[in-house]
């Protein structure tokens, strides 16, 4: 039953992991603690991009004293994409923490339901 | 609640939540005249916190009466919440793990993503480019606009942070005055703290060197403009800690910041434009590829190394300014 979970280790740590981000971001009120979560799924993804682009015994994809034999480097294509992956990830870190910034100013809590509460009120005057 | 629909107050929800509330009858639903609402208060929520008053349209007893009720359901509903949703995680996790357990081996040579795309990259590639790190090659030439994106997404990020936390001073306003005094945590931190300023003056060219290293010699080793920018940008920072804003104010200003952003991202689009352009259409494009291995080689590679690193650590010096102090 769990043996095609130890053949793919790596990917299952990366579910998991994806799914603990996914409940944080749930659970948790605290703005600051969901963008936690958020990164941690980020890094979930990064995990899962890596593994897949990974094999068995090759080098990095860095020519070494000209060898460019397909069998001698692993894959470099998801190398690229988790590339794109942490620059888009810092840029929506950025941005949240950023607007969490400017909510806390606005609300004084970090709390969301503290924040859905204030709006309501601010509605209702 | 994301932002409330625009005919909101005579949605058939509203209707039913206003009978449940008991605010109007039923028979009175479609009769009943809304009051004018003020808009929300540009203020500190201490300002906007409800002021009872007779141009009200409710007291504050019954505002609270109101409140109670709504919050009648909340304990329950929370708890709900929660179990729902752990629930749907761990209904996610389950779906996904099932298919993990579908997937190729692990580390297998014959899995369908080690395709001819990846063979291609890795056979053509030092040819193709020049560059001896593959994964630089096929993000700075092969695949040059993706890494274009990837900056343009950068700068745009730092763009929104700098409309969202900028404070401008100049600006007489009492409300952006304030925020100004309360951004400036110069006043709680050590002055001119010696061991930091020594560790500092050793620490600072060192990691600046390493820095530009790294963004120089993206198309040989490990690196490039992305992780050579951030250890760039992470040395400015250090530098801004340890002496202030006075000190790096002097060599780096918002001005500067705009310029040097806007001309690596000018030079990155015409440069790859025109390698595009004339590999497209099978023009010699006269751009040399030199020796792989030497510094100068692999033709645009450095130059666009370069402008991504310049992006980059500006765009983490950025960062942490606005969030800082919200502005440079």
């Amino acid at each position: 039953m769990g043996a095609p979970f130890f053949v793919n280790m790596e990917e299952t740590v990366s579910i998991i992991l994806f799914g603990v981000g996914f409940t944080m971001l749930l659970l948790h009120q605290n703005l600051i603690k969901k963008i936690m979560g958020m990164n941690i799924m980020d890094t979930a993804v990064y995990l899962f991009l890596a593994a897949k682009g990974y094999i068995n015994g090759r080098m990095v994809p860095i020519v070494v004293d000209g060898v460019q034999d397909v069998s001698a480097y692993i894959n470099p294509v998801p190398s690229g994409l988790v590339l794109t992956g942490i620059v888009v990830s810092v840029s929506t870190t950025a941005l949240m923490l950023a607007l969490t910034i400017r909510l806390y100013e606005r609300y004084g809590s970090l709390d969301l339901d503290e924040i859905l509460i204030r709006v309501k009120e601010e509605e209702m005057i | 609640m994301s932002r409330i629909r625009d005919n909101y107050e005579g949605s058939r929800w509203r209707k039913f939540r206003r009978w449940l509330d008991g605010e109007v009858d039923l028979l009175a639903l479609g009769v009943e005249v809304s009051e004018p609402k003020e808009g929300p208060q540009p203020g500190p929520a201490t300002q906007a916190l409800p002021v009872p008053g007779p141009a009200k349209p409710l007291s504050a007893a019954a505002r609270r009466h109101r409140y109670q009720k709504d919050n009648r359901g909340i304990r329950p509903f929370r708890k709900a919440y929660q179990l729902m949703s752990v629930a749907l995680c761990l209904g996610i996790i389950s779906v996904l793990l099932w298919t993990v357990s579908y997937l190729p081996a692990f580390g297998n040579a014959g899995n369908p993503d080690n395709n001819e795309v990846s063979a291609r990259y890795i056979e053509r590639g030092l040819q193709e480019t020049g560059a001896v790190n593959i994964v630089t090659g096929m993000i700075l030439d092969y695949r040059a606009f993706d890494t274009f994106g990837e900056s343009c997404v950068l700068f745009i990020a730092s763009c929104c942070v700098l409309v969202l936390l900028r404070i401008d001073a100049t600006d007489g306003d009492k409300r952006s005055r304030k925020r100004l005094e309360e951004a400036n945590d110069r006043l709680f931190e050590p002055k001119d703290d010696i061991i930091l300023q020594k560790c500092a003056c050793v620490m600072v060219p060192l990691i600046l060197m390493f820095g530009i290293y790294i963004v120089l010699n993206g198309h040989l080793s490990p690196g490039g403009g992305f992780s050579g920018g951030a250890v760039l940008g992470s040395g400015l920072i250090f530098y801004l800690n340890a002496f202030g804003f006075e000190k790096t104010g002097r060599f780096f200003t918002e001005r500067i910041y705009r310029r040097v952003t806007l001309c690596a991202l000018t030079f990155y689009c015409l440069a790859k434009s025109y390698s595009f352009y004339t590999g497209a259409n099978h023009l010699h494009s006269g751009i040399p590829l030199g020796v792989p291995g030497a510094i100068l080689s692999s033709g645009l590679i450095l130059p666009l190394n370069i402008c991504v690193g310049l992006v980059v650590a500006c765009t983490m010096y950025a960062f942490y300014t606005l969030f800082r102090k919200g502005g440079m």
